[in-house]
């Protein structure tokens, strides 16, 4: 079974290959045309909706750019169908770009409901447009010739079709498992974590949008000349809708879940148009209904669609250990031991007319743990988050190795160096642990999209993993690497993001509650960690409720009750001072 | 154009705009309460324009046959629960009952009212009857198991949504379109423009609306609920307030709005099954425009939308759908610099 998983593509490949020169009947050669040219589109929305959350009802209206770029620049002037091909493209890049630029800045459902505006307006722009036909749209595409030879729409174009389509679907498949794909994947956690390792999300939402974008432009040059004919019909709303059913049909979260929607959606769509219809004795397209209902059934009772029948029964794909003796990934460099890293001056957090942070100052020198203790609700997590900047300070000023580092975004702060792990884990619970440390090499990496889909960013990817792997090597848990980070216990969860934050280089770590929720065992295990880090000359802040945990560890203590900085000192005089007592235990009256 | 061809204009754009407002406040009270993001809501529009049409022609609408469709399914649904927390007959019989009861008595009555040809006002209470249960039953059939899904999810079941009852709309209505007769016939001559009595009827109808589900919100303990849940789910859950229940009166409300909106609208525009979707989204982008969130600014919204397509289809009339809807970039493009960091649910 391994074998298949390994092999599948290739089989798939040369069945797909074996279709063209066997004699199949012309209905499923057209048929097989139909299924490549809308799984094409599905793959952009797998990409788009399934893995970083997003989605859009406008992908149909991406196809009609490509169709109508094609049809319109062949029929009227003659241009030849490669270049028409990368006109469509360069025009739903534009396309995208804008709608990407206008509303992903906000909320994930602006975007799907600007693509709703975009998908209306295309259709009811070309319905109206004298140059391309009005709603009759256009007609003699010419077929897409190679070398002299014609395509036509059978066979030839079948072949060119299925190459496209089966080249995506490599393609995304690589994309997915590179640096860009594990920044895509991280979208639809949520943008803090993503945002803390470096990645900029906005960018990484922009280019899943836009190449959704181009794959279904791709599908509408091909359309044209497989129809050789456009009009309007195709490119409405109510098509993009049928695009994402067919995404969600076959599986939203998986490359092929795209083709079996596709395949699926086309096959059942032409018997229902000829069934309902008899059934219910009028015509009409009734087979919206099904699709509806279905569409509501599958979010409901199989939202992993069908390709997960499919997956169950493979075993999971191991990866290969192929990194041994990589080269080290860029550090940077470091402060020396005793110099002041980090200094809080005077910083007040306001929510409306709560202060929840009072006017706090401290400071950490290289090499030292400190600890930031106090009652719930004291403003550590606060400190903590203007500290790395995930949220913005009020007044007062932070400087990280002698440079202000107030009001930059948490991403600047992270590419400074403070690197930091969360309260409530924040991880990618479908990615591995080892792929979920790496996502903190992201800032060490250079690879792109393009290198990432065209496997030129291997090398690269060794160094990355090669590190992620000796971060998990330093806290002792080098043997979970191929665990799904979904299954692990909440301890070793807490590890990992302490070695993702360790996979960024830092120079100051932060931790923020790093042994809330763990057992007796796991504390030690942890504090071992913690101490060996300091050992080998990481500077760490910590916050943190466990005392004994904070005691045997820290170097220096601030201790912080109702926003305010109650005292600051070693571990000793915190421990023997009546003021913090009083914080913990009340007063006596 | 001159003054009065701009005075009409703007007189027709404030009317339709008064329709899309309702339609707009519609679906930022579904969103706020429940995150579904309604595409379908101008189904219910649609609903109510044919289904007065069909009472008009003292047809028994297929609106009768469609709740009951829906009222089936959800019993269905009600004997599959209780089964399979081991209810017994009788609490899983109450609770048929509590589902079937209206839906049952309000078709029969239908049945039975719709060829005595009763005057135009109690058919369009009639029509209201008949529409309304229909956003409980679709809330309890679509989204209610739901109900914790992300705002994602909750959209792509709106679009499933939007096609299951587009194409039954096609199977109980059939492909044909009507315009419904004037409520009001009077004409008023108001300087160079003329009021028809059903103009009134729209504003006075709408206004009396907004004024209702203000009352209701401030002032009565169920639309009080409301405003919790919508605030924060789980606190208004914790209080004791349902939050299927207030999905389901949520519901309710929004098909009584759109079932409203159909009455008022039919007079003025040939309806078909398919055309609530251009109607529903038109107080959709006014709902955008107020973010989702704003009562108020969803009602200047849509009036602008209303103003916007009729000035739009006097200047280049092919191109009232691209104005109207090209529009919703614009603004999008000022929300998102107004308002860029809404984080995610």
């Amino acid at each position: 079974m391994a074998t298949l998983r390994r092999f599948g593509f290739g089989l798939l490949c040369l069945v797909m290959a074996a279709i063209a020169v066997l004699p199949v009947p012309d209905f499923w050669i057209t048929q097989l045309n139909y299924i490549g040219i809308y799984a094409m589109v599905a793959l952009g929305l797998v990409l788009l909706t399934g893995v970083a959350g997003l989605t859009s009802f406008g992908q149909a209206a991406f196809v009609g750019v490509g169709a109508y770029t094609a049809a319109y620049l062949a029929v009227t002037l003659g241009v030849s169908p490669w270049l028409t091909l990368l006109v469509g493209i360069a025009l739903s890049v534009v396309v995208a770009l804008v709608l990407g630029a206008i509303t992903l800045r906000m909320s994930g459902h602006y975007l799907p409901l600007a693509t709703i505006a975009w998908g209306l307006t295309i259709y009811y722009t070309i319905s109206n447009m004298e140059f391309l036909g009005k709603y009759d749209g256009l007609l003699g595409v010419p077929p897409i010739t190679v070398a002299g030879f014609s395509l036509g729409t059978g066979r030839g174009l079948y072949v060119l079709i299925w190459a496209l389509a089966l080249a995506s679907a490599l393609a995304v498949t690589h994309l997915l498992d590179s640096r860009p794909g594990r920044a895509i994947r991280s979208l639809k956690t949520g943008t803090t974590m993503a945002e803390a390792m470096g990645i900029s999300t906005l960018r990484y939402k922009i280019i899943a949008f836009v190449l959704a974008a181009v794959l279904a432009s791709i599908s509408g040059w091909l359309f044209a000349h497989f129809q050789r004919s456009v009009n309007p019909t195709p490119f409405g709303v109510h098509k993009g809708i049928e695009y994402l059913f067919m995404a969600v049909l076959g599986g939203v979260g998986h490359v092929w879940g795209a083709f079996i929607g596709a395949g699926v959606v086309k096959l059942v769509e032409d018997q229902l148009q000829v069934l309902l219809p008899k059934l219910i004795g009028t015509s009409g397209n009734f087979e919206i209904i099904v699709f509806g209902l279905v569409l509501i059934a599958v979010l409901k009772y199989a939202p992993d669609g069908l390709w997960t029948f499919v997956t169950k029964r493979l075993p999971a794909p191991r990866r290969v250990r192929d990194w041994q003796g990589a080269a080290p990934l860029p550090t940077r460099d470091k402060p020396q031991r005793g110099d002041l890293l980090l200094e809080v001056d005077q910083v007040r957090k306001q929510f409306g007319g709560l202060v929840a942070v009072n006017d706090v100052s401290f400071a950490i020198r290289a090499g030292d743990i400190v600890g930031l203790i106090g009652p719930n609700g004291a403003g550590k997590s606060t400190t903590f988050n203007l500290i790395t900047g995930v949220l913005s300070m009020t007044r007062g000023a932070v400087r990280f190795r002698g440079q202000p580092v107030g009001g930059l975004s948490s991403r600047q702060i992270a590419e400074r160096g403070m690197s930091r792990t969360f309260q409530h884990v924040k991880m990618i619970p479908e990615m591995t642990v080892l792929e979920n440390v790496a996502l903190g090499g992201y800032l060490r990496t250079r690879s792109g999209p393009l290198r990432a889909m065209l496997r030129l960013d291997r090398a690269e990817e060794r160094c990355l993993f090669a590190e992620a792997e000796a971060q998990l090597a330093r806290i002792g848990m080098a043997e979970q690497m191929h665990e799904l980070a979904g299954n692990l216990a909440l301890g070793p969860q807490r590890l990992m993001e302490i070695a993702r934050a360790l996979c960024t280089d830092p120079a100051l770590l932060l931790l923020d509650e790093p042994a809330a929720g763990l057992r007796h065992k796991e504390k030690q295990a942890l504090a071992d960690v913690l101490r060996q880090l300091k050992r080998e000359g990481l500077s760490i802040l910590l916050v943190e409720h466990d005392m004994d945990f904070v005691m045997g560890l820290t170097d220096r203590i601030v201790v912080m009750e109702f926003g305010t900085r109650l005292i600051e000192g070693t571990p000793e005089e915190v421990q023997a001072s009546p003021i913090v007592r009083a914080a913990y235990l009340g007063t006596e009256h | 154009m001159d003054f009065s061809i701009a005075a009409i204009l703007a007189l027709d754009g404030l009317t339709n705009g008064a329709v899309y407002a309702l339609l707009a406040l519609a679906t930022v009270l579904v969103f706020a309460v429940t995150r579904v993001i309604f595409i379908p809501q101008g189904e219910f529009v649609a609903f109510g324009a044919l289904t007065l049409a069909m009472l008009q022609q003292g047809k028994v609408p297929g609106t009768v046959w469609f709740l009951l469709v829906m009222a089936l399914g959800c019993s269905v649904a009600d004997v599959v629960d209780g089964l399979r927390h081991h209810h017994g007959p009788a609490r899983i019989a109450r609770r048929l009952l509590g589902t079937l009861a209206y839906p049952l008595a309000i078709s029969a009555f239908t049945l039975w009212a719709a060829p005595q040809n009763f005057s135009l006002g109690v058919q369009a209470l009639l029509t209201l009857a008949l529409v309304t249960p229909f956003g409980n039953l679709l809330y309890r059939l679509a989204y209610e198991s739901l109900a914790d899904a992300s705002v994602l999810v909750l959209l792509i079941v709106s679009v499933g949504v939007h096609f299951a009852l587009t194409g039954l709309g096609l199977f109980f209505f059939g492909a044909e379109g009507f315009r419904n007769p004037s409520f009001w016939d009077a004409r008023f001559t108001l300087g160079p423009l003329a009021l028809s009595g059903q103009t009134v009827i729209i504003f006075g109808a709408s206004l009396a609306l907004i004024v209702a589900l203000w009352l209701f919100f401030e002032r009565s303990l169920w639309g009080k609920a409301l405003r919790a849940t919508a605030v924060n789910r789980l606190g208004a859950r914790l209080m004791g307030i349902s939050s299927d229940g207030a999905g389901r009166l949520t519901f309710t409300l929004a098909a009584f709005i759109g079932a409203l909106s159909g009455l008022l609208i039919g007079p003025t525009t040939t309806v078909f099954y398919d055309s609530g979707f251009l109607i529903g989204l038109k107080g959709f982008v006014a709902a955008v425009f107020a973010g989702l969130a704003s009562y108020p600014q969803a009602l200047l919204g849509a009036l602008a939308v209303g103003l916007l397509e009729s000035f739009g289809s006097f200047w280049a009339s092919a191109y009232k759908e691209v104005i109207v809807f090209g529009s919703i970039l614009p603004m999008l493009l000022w929300r998102s610099l107004r308002d860029p960091h809404s984080e995610e649910h």
